[in-house]
């Protein structure tokens, strides 16, 4: 039963370089911060970043497992309020997580919670779904 | 700077794209989505970034592409996109504002299926000052 204040189960996304370079074409951003280290110290990075838009793809699946596939996601949005930062050689997490807001009409809405490494990397994180 | 009478205006593009199967596997296959028959929620992005951008570099628009970061993204899914689907882009310039020396830009890129409305993506772009 879905109701208003229902705690989602939580899921863990692991991101690397390669899931970077993946997404890069699959979305066609080819920005440098995204795949070359040197490229993002230049301007000012710590290190090279995920696509802000990777992150919300990966929530997004997320939002669609809960409502029973991509087909029921009717509105999703978010803020990118940090980079989600992934050193070479290594796999980062992306821990979502969501709350049920409001359930009327056949549909649901949540909010959600994202983070890295503990950092909060989506604010204002939000979807309706149709239930 | 962006230019005043630009807010408000809308650009329409006349070029039509249509969305592959592989291009929609492409993007499932990253976020390990095994349900390909329609496109994950965020897909448009694929689209709406590039002729966004493209309508949108107009030099008398005034917007610089170059110092552009990604604030926020909003979808408004009216119905899932599949292969097959044909679009066009439309990108209205919603509201611009100066906060801390940066511009904050509200664009929304509206994907239409001939006249119907698909998705319509609010994307808030920070040009750093």
């Amino acid at each position: 039963m879905i109701e208003v204040g229902t705690q989602l189960e939580e899921m863990v996304f692991y991101l690397d370089r390669a899931l970077l370079k993946a997404y890069a074409d699959a979305s066609g951003d080819q920005n440098p911060i995204h795949q070359n280290e040197e490229f993002a110290l230049s301007v000012g990075l710590p290190n090279v970043i995920a696509h802000g838009m990777l992150t919300m793809a990966l929530a997004g699946k997320y939002i669609s497992d809960f409502a029973g596939g991509s087909a029921k996601v009717l509105e999703f949005g978010a803020r990118f309020t940090k980079p989600v930062i992934v050193p070479a050689g290594e796999k980062v997490d992306l821990t979502v997580s969501a709350v049920v807001t409001d359930v009327a009409d056949g549909k649901a809405s949540l909010t959600l919670s994202a983070t890295s490494a503990g950092v909060k990397v989506l604010g204002m994180a939000k979807a309706v779904v149709q239930i | 700077m962006l230019s005043p009478d630009s807010v408000g205006r809308t650009f329409a593009g006349t070029e039509s794209i249509t969305v592959s199967q592989s291009e929609i596997d492409a993007f499932c296959a990253v976020i390990g989505e095994t349900d390909t028959t329609v496109a994950p929620p965020t897909f448009s992005i694929r689209i709406t970034l590039d002729q966004s951008q493209s309508l949108l570099s107009n030099p008398e628009i005034g917007l610089d592409w170059t110092r552009v970061v990604h604030g926020d993204q909003k979808f408004d899914i009216k119905r899932p996109i599949k292969a097959g689907d044909t679009f066009t882009c439309s990108s209205t310039i919603e509201s611009a504002r100066v906060a801390a020396g940066n511009e904050i830009v509200t664009v929304r890129s509206d994907l239409f299926s001939g006249t119907e409305l698909v998705v319509s993506t609010w994307s808030t772009l920070v040009v750093r000052a």
